[in-house]
């Protein structure tokens, strides 16, 4: 079975938000109409996004790391969210994985909000419907689109190419090898959630110097200088071997 | 948790009028048994319809809560899995009950359902009445379980919460009819007080409990969890947006940690102690004034008790939104 899904390396990832903004860019530009952008110029701008990049430091100073952690719905296979919507407008689709929400079915009553621990659905205030992250399924199967713009908008965006997009069941995937080679990890395991989005950790880039590579292994006696002259008189190998 | 008021009205509301209506039984039941003079049909049909009263302000206030009331019908459909499905059925049936059972008192037709020498004599209101307790019980543990159910909001996720639920519903509602009562029977009113002082002594205890179990809570996820690097330092610098967002005002009270430890005072006198003495002083002298104070003063008291317990669940995803 299919279960498309994000893989996110948090080595690559820069903290550009431009994810963010084609994300929101795509999905306010779709079908389903525009989501809500409240006040954008004002005091007190707020809106709905389906994906936001947030920042943090590991360590004390001097030895600090900082993490960018984008974060969108994390397409969970046993999605809490899903089974407490009352009405079934908040769906995990079985043909690859999605969870989506049915903006005409939904009552807005925020429980699956409630019930997501990571905090990945928002509400639209203006359409008064839960909404998230769709894995741009109106993208990804579009037979108009070229066969190398079927991704979500988020992965086409991303300069570094952090992030991958594919099938996280299909063990010879792009996403599945990534995962397997690289350490990847779900988000808050605890819950039992398996989230099919997966992160790949900070890795470190060492050159690992021995003590030989240091010294001059090719100078026993420890001379340092030129190397003797040789006689400019002298015969040469050749003028003594016939080839 | 932001608590919104038109979760806390109903769940609030609902529970007064749900523990009115048992009251309501009760009463039937103790007369059929011969424990209690009987009473007239009136005394049961106004009682119904105050408790109806109270059941359709409840459901009323929680339409506020909805996106789109107009789409309600809908939230029927997922009663395998979704406990708040469950209380919107179990809510209007509920009603239907509390309304035929008013209904059939009104209209003073109790024809006797079965009895013989071996079955006690049972008549037709008692029967709708006992459908009634089941369909109460149903929906306080649908209520109380729309928040249990939810494992990672670790202060709800406990059995205390239905238990609560319950206890905290039949409290108020024992109290309303203890204030109900005066107009009619001063033995009525003896019952309903003894319950009432009964029930509220019950909901201390449990409420308490609770209260005492989420202070000692280890919460499961923390900051390493939620982002997946293992260091005991984590800060976070940014949350992706300098203005607010729904993350921001969903999952947070937004009040001063003073605010929000004198409401658990507050609660925890207005709800207990205050409803006692207030019960204890009306059903010792008979003032009706007393008794209403006392249901006042409790309703009061479980309007700061549901915020309190929205506000002190603590949602983990609020572990990426510590700070702009």
């Amino acid at each position: 079975m299919t279960q498309l899904a994000l893989v996110i390396d948090l080595n690559v990832c820069v903290g550009c938000h431009a994810c963010v903004t084609s994300c929101k860019q795509w999905n306010t530009s779709g079908a389903a109409g525009p989501l809500m952008d409240d006040n954008p110029y004002g005091k007190d701008p707020t809106g709905t996004f389906f994906n936001r990049v947030q920042t943090y430091e590991v360590g004390e100073f001097p030895d600090t790391e900082t993490v960018h952690l984008p974060k969108s719905c994390l397409h969970c296979e046993e999605p809490p969210c899903v089974p407490v919507c009352p009405t079934g407008a908040s769906y995990k689709r079985a043909e690859d994985g999605i969870v989506l929400v049915d903006y005409d079915k939904c009552i807005g009553c925020k429980y699956c909000a409630w019930a997501c621990p990571y905090g990945a659905r928002e509400i639209d205030e203006k359409q008064k419907v839960m909404k998230k992250c769709t894995l741009c399924v109106d993208r990804i199967y579009d037979q108009s689109l070229p066969e190398a713009d079927r991704k979500p908008a988020c992965v086409l965006a991303c300069p570094t190419s952090a992030r991958l997009f594919g099938d996280v069941h299909d063990p010879e995937s792009e996403v599945s090898r990534a995962i397997g080679e690289n350490g990847g990890y779900p988000l808050m395991p605890e819950w039992g959630t398996q989230p099919a989005n997966h992160y790949l950790p900070r890795r470190k880039t060492r050159i690992k110097f021995h003590e030989d590579e240091l010294t001059r292994v090719d100078n026993p006696l420890k001379k340092d200088g030129r190397l003797p002259r040789t006689d400019p008189d002298a015969p040469f190998l050749e003028d003594s071997v016939s080839w | 948790m932001h608590p919104a008021f038109s979760v806390i009205f109903l769940t609030t509301l609902i529970g007064a009028g749900q523990g009115l209506f048992l009251a309501l039984v009760t009463a039937e039941a103790f007369s059929h048994m011969g424990a209690l003079a009987s009473q007239e049909h009136r005394f049961y049909g106004n009682g119904s319809l105050l408790s109806l009263g109270l059941l359709i302000a409840g459901l009323i206030a929680s339409f506020f809560h909805l996106g789109h009331p107009e789409r309600a019908w809908r939230s029927a459909a997922m009663w395998r899995t979704s406990w708040l499905s469950r209380e919107v059925i179990a809510l209007p049936a509920f009603m239907a009950v509390v309304f035929i059972y008013g209904l059939l008192h009104y209209l003073e037709w109790n024809p006797k359902v079965f009895g013989s020498a071996a079955l006690p004599e049972t008549n037709l209101t008692l029967m709708v009445g006992i459908v009634g307790i089941v369909l109460c019980f149903t929906l306080f543990i649908c209520t109380g379980m729309i928040y249990a159910c939810l494992k990672f909001l670790q202060e709800w996720h406990t059995p205390l919460t239905p238990v609560n639920y319950t206890l905290l519903g039949m409290s108020s509602g024992f109290t309303l009819a203890t204030a109900f009562a005066t107009q009619y029977s001063l033995a009525l009113t003896g019952l309903f007080g003894t319950w009432a002082i009964i029930l509220t002594f019950a909901a201390l205890l449990t409420r308490t409990a609770s209260l005492l179990r989420n202070q000692r809570i280890k919460y499961h996820s923390t900051l390493r969890t939620a982002i997946g690097v293992r260091h005991n330092n984590i800060q976070q610098k940014s949350q992706g947006s300098m203005g607010g967002s729904f993350n921001t005002r969903e999952y947070f009270h937004g009040m001063s940690t003073v605010f929000f430890k004198s409401v658990k005072w507050i609660f925890l006198l207005l709800v207990f102690p205050l409803p006692l003495l207030l019960l204890g002083m009306g059903l010792s002298n008979g003032a009706s004034g007393l008794l209403v104070l006392a249901f006042a003063v409790q309703y009061a008291g479980l309007i700061a008790e549901r915020w309190f317990f929205f506000a002190q669940a603590n949602h983990p995803q609020n572990l990426y939104y510590q700070t702009i």
